[in-house]
């Protein structure tokens, strides 16, 4: 069974943006796109600027896959899968996250595995 | 032992590097092995804009070779080596050094050296040449101790070595023996309207003067005394007075060589020997030697194709050039002085603005002959390709040098060239090899360039190139594709008029009305400028703040360990000593990076997102506001101290540039907008490399727009002159306003004009005589913008909820772990990912 533990609330998520959140020592991003519902919880951590910095990119999609896009040499990344969209031997990690009753809750296993 | 033949290739000039560029990319390369001898201590670099190393180009940023072009193609190259001698009997070249090498094949290419006129004082300390970039060195290191310094020779090179004198900033004189400058080129009209505008530019120009002797002077270092009595004081003497082609190693092996010098050649590029081949300025063919890159480039193509056993022949070639001395625009082309019997010659002559063409056509008035250009060479390509290609001339053929009238265009249609056309004569590209790579999918400019290598030369060729590229995609029914993004299918401009005309204030509302899927980071910022510009309304909204670029999401400009800086405005450059000191206690207390931009102002780096609302709070109480260092939008107004201080001082360049500034902050671009005011024609805040210049003079300012420094700096265009501050101010609103509705994203004002069709003078006609009936529109939109303003800092920091953003973590207030810092020359700076290894973080604050 998955763990779940809250990080934070909807209220301080950024809708259409992202924020970034410590759990356990990582630094997990998160973006909001409430119109499509839309959740998700990668790394934060950006391997080609090698620099916590992935929460502050721009979202949105390429040919249908959500993505954020480095804020600092702009590489896009899924926020699905975490596969970097111009470099397929790089990705960085995703997270399981959900919304439950206003608190969003990124899975705890997943973390420590 | 290798059964290659040995192929030796003595100097690595331009026309030598290009033989082997083009050697490497066919077969026949492997069944050689490849040797070449260089002299200069650097491989090939381009010496037809070596000015360029005195307006800040480096030997490097000169060179014609990649780093490891030799190595890759396995070339043994033999740098600061020259070939001295040749064994024809043995097959043999030996070098200064005294290495020893066997040849199959030999291409001489040593090029000519700067022929200095043996007048008695030529070989004083500081009389130099022009030609390689030692000479560059030496002219550099003369000029330190110089303040006057003379070019002998008024040719091409001469005007290009004056240039060069005025970059070093002497006072420069050009000495020339024929009555005219560039006797060769143009005709006496077209000479003396070159002069006048030279002249212009400070350049003192003296015509049939013969140097008989070069002696001790009294005020400068050197007197040069003329054959007619005169004199002339110099610190340096610059000899340009033409070129010999370098042959002592051909004549100290008995090959042919001309009476007047020069290694005799055949139509195959053989020498009298059938083994050695010469190419370039050192060989002799048909009696005449080429001092032109271009011709030694067709050399070296029939060279190549010679080795490969192909048919090939160099049949002469075309001396038309076109190129800008010292900003002057100047080109001929075949016949310039109509020596063609019969020939009937047309000419215009503006004498206001300063330009002058001639057209020398056949006696039956059906094809051109020849054409000189002074002041403004755009006729150039259409011209040239009328001369190459023999087509027939319109039936008033004065109408291809007359300006347009509005309603008809006499400029030769791409459509009307031959298949043959030479298009690009650099790289000896035609209309049809263009085609063909169109055909084959390469479908923009950047990817014909690319793959054709035409316009990749001197880059006179690049309108031609593009009209042909549009007129065939559009043959070809290709669609150009000028969307921005997948997310909508229109251009920036349209997006605009959409956002206008519609009244749309959110991204959503746009999305949803006139696009597809979430949007992306091009599209986004795209929009959320435009939506700046036209409404102004606070970027950091809810509905906008999704939209920004990196750096406007936090109002501050992220750097590479994802720390920002801080920039607060200081309009114009002034600052009072308290507010220096107040930037500085903030800069102390939180431990940031100091430095003073080009923009004269601060830059603070450092700042952890969480550091920002405190360091802003700090400056906004202490009177400072954003600088909008972070946004597409206006950066400074860049002044010089101007008449109340300075001595030579025409007017008060700070206090125009402080309410320029003021006027114009917080105006959201397409792209990043720099401004400079001069108190006067020295130009100390150099306002001709910003997107709006303005510089003061005796009748008023005169204003410059669309230039540029960064990459592709580009000087500034005059665009009008003699202004009172109303009407420039009103100038610049309508320039701006028209720039921010019609240029690309990320496009600077200088590619936005010249991507214009009609360019600078179409721009005038909107901006000046309001042509398309615009300027009280545009007037509006500045005024809206006016209006509005905001400090972006300001409203931030006096609202709570958007404070929550500035802080790493939203769960918890630690910093990033990530963001280290180490001393160096006692300020901080990033660690690198080894220093890394070794540092913890050190609570900052």
């Amino acid at each position: 069974m998955t763990q779940w533990q809250k990080v934070c609330s909807v209220d301080d998520l950024q809708p259409n943006s992202g924020i970034c959140v410590l759990i356990a020592d990582q630094q997990v991003a998160i973006f909001y796109m409430p119109k499509e519902g839309a959740i998700y919880a990668i790394n934060n951590y950006d391997p080609f600027g090698k620099a916590n910095v992935l929460s502050r990119g721009l979202c949105g999609d390429i040919n249908g896959q959500p993505v954020v896009a480095s804020p600092l040499y702009k590489q896009h990344f899924n926020l699905q899968s975490g596969v970097c969209l111009e470099d397929e031997t790089v990705s960085v990690r995703v997270y399981p996250i959900r919304i439950d009753n206003g608190s969003v809750q990124v899975s705890l296993v997943e973390l420590v595995s | 032992m290798s059964n290659k033949q040995k192929l030796v290739v003595i100097g690595n000039g331009m026309v030598g590097q290009y033989f082997l560029a083009g050697l490497v990319n066919q077969s026949i390369r492997d069944a050689f092995e490849i040797i070449t001898f260089c002299e200069e201590p650097r491989p090939a670099y381009d010496r037809v804009h070596l000015s360029a190393f005195f307006s800040g180009k480096t030997a490097e940023e000169l060179s014609m070779v990649s780093a490891d072009f030799f190595e890759q193609h396995a070339i043994t190259l033999h740098l600061n080596d020259k070939a001295a001698h040749i064994d024809r009997e043995n097959k043999t070249v030996t070098s200064a050094k005294g290495i020893h090498v066997q040849y199959d094949k030999l291409i001489l290419a040593t090029g000519s050296y700067p022929f200095v006129p043996p007048v008695p004082g030529h070989d004083r300390r500081n009389c130099l040449v022009y030609r390689t970039i030692e000479d560059l060195e030496a002219m550099a290191a003369a000029a330190k101790t110089s303040k006057v310094g003379v070019v002998v020779g008024g040719g091409l090179l001469g005007l290009e070595a004056a240039k060069a004198l005025v970059d070093l900033g002497l006072e420069t004189h050009v000495v020339e023996f024929a009555p005219r400058l560039m006797a060769v080129q143009l005709d006496e009209a077209g000479g003396a309207m070159l002069r006048r505008k030279i002249e212009d530019l400070g350049v003192i120009v003296h015509t049939g003067k013969n140097t008989s002797i070069i002696t001790d002077g009294e005020q400068c270092v050197h007197k040069m005394c003329f054959a007619d009595g005169e004199e002339l004081e110099t610190d340096v003497v610059l000899f340009s007075a033409g070129i010999r082609p370098r042959d002592d190693i051909a004549r100290g092996c008995d090959l042919a060589v001309g009476p007047r010098g020069g290694i005799v050649i055949d139509n195959s590029c053989k020498t009298s020997d059938p083994d050695i081949y010469a190419i370039g300025e050192c060989a002799l063919w048909n009696g005449m030697i080429f001092g032109l890159v271009a011709p030694g480039y067709a050399m070296a193509r029939t060279v190549i194709a010679d080795l490969a056993g192909n048919v090939a022949s160099f049949t002469g070639a075309d001396m038309s050039t076109k190129l800008k001395l010292m900003g002057v625009d100047v080109a001929s082309i075949g016949d310039a002085h109509a020596k063609t019997p019969g020939a009937m010659v047309y000419t215009y002559q503006n004498g206001a603005s300063e330009v002058y063409k001639r057209l020398v056509v056949s006696q039956d008035k059906k094809y051109l002959l020849g054409a000189v250009l002074v002041g403004d060479a755009s006729g150039y390509g259409t011209l040239l390709q009328y001369y190459l290609n023999s087509i027939e001339l319109p039936e008033n053929p004065d109408a291809l040098i007359l300006p347009a009238r509005s309603d008809e265009s006499v400029g030769l249609g791409a459509d009307a060239l031959p298949m043959a056309a030479q298009i690009c004569s650099c790289y000896d590209v035609t209309k049809g090899a263009i085609c063909q790579a169109i055909e084959a999918g390469c479908t923009t400019f950047g990817g014909l360039k690319a793959e054709t290598k035409a316009a990749t030369g001197c880059g006179g060729c690049a309108a031609l190139l593009k009209s042909v590229m549009n007129s065939e995609l559009s043959k070809q029914g290709f669609v150009v594709n000028t969307d921005i993004c997948e997310h909508f299918a229109y251009t920036r401009q349209d997006l605009y008029n959409l956002i206008m005309v519609e009244h749309i204030k959110t991204f959503d509302e746009l999305l949803e009305k006139h696009g597809k899927g979430r949007g992306c980071e091009i599209c986004k910022p795209a929009v959320g400028s435009i939506l700046a510009s036209q409404w102004n309304a606070y970027i950091l909204s809810n509905e906008h703040l999704g939209l920004q670029d990196t750096n406007d999401t936090f109002l501050a400009n992220m750097q590479k360990d994802g720390t920002y800086s801080v920039v607060p405005r200081i309009a114009g450059g002034e600052i009072s000593p308290d507010m220096l000191i107040a930037i500085g206690q903030v800069g102390k207390k939180y431990k940031l990076y100091t430095k003073i931009t080009g923009g004269q102002r601060v830059d603070l780096f450092g700042a952890r997102v969480d550091q920002l609302p405190l360091i802003w709070k700090e400056l906004i109480d202490a009177g400072f506001e954003s600088g909008h260092a972070y946004g597409k939008s206006l950066r400074t107004v860049k002044s010089c101290v101007g008449s109340t201080w300075c001595r030579y001082g025409v007017d008060d360049s700070v206090g125009l540039a402080i309410e320029l500034e003021n006027r114009y902050k917080g105006l959201r671009s397409p792209h990043k907008i720099k401004f400079a005011v001069s108190g006067c024609t020295r130009e100390c805040a150099e306002a001709q490399s910003k997107d709006v210049g303005i510089i003061a003079t005796e009748s008023g300012w005169n204003l410059y727009v669309c230039g540029n420094g960064g990459m592709k700096p580009r000087h500034a265009d005059l665009f009008a002159t003699g202004l009172d501050k109303e009407t420039l101010i009103k100038t610049i609103d309508r320039f701006l306003s028209f720039y921010v509705r019609t240029a690309d994203r990320l496009q600077r004002t200088s590619v936005w004009m010249e991507n214009m069709e009609g360019g600078l003078d179409y721009l005038k006609s909107v901006v000046i005589n309001d042509k398309l009936g615009l300027c009280e529109q545009l007037d509006q939109q500045m005024q809206n913008v006016i209006d509005t303003y905001q400090c972006e800092w300001k409203t931030t920091i006096a609202d709570e909820a958007k404070l929550k953003r500035f802080r790493h973590f939203i769960n918890s207030d630690q910093p990033d772990d990530q963001v280290v810092f180490v001393e160096e020359r006692g300020q901080l700076r990033p660690a690198d990912e080894e220093e890394r290894k070794h540092f913890k973080l050190v609570e900052m604050v």
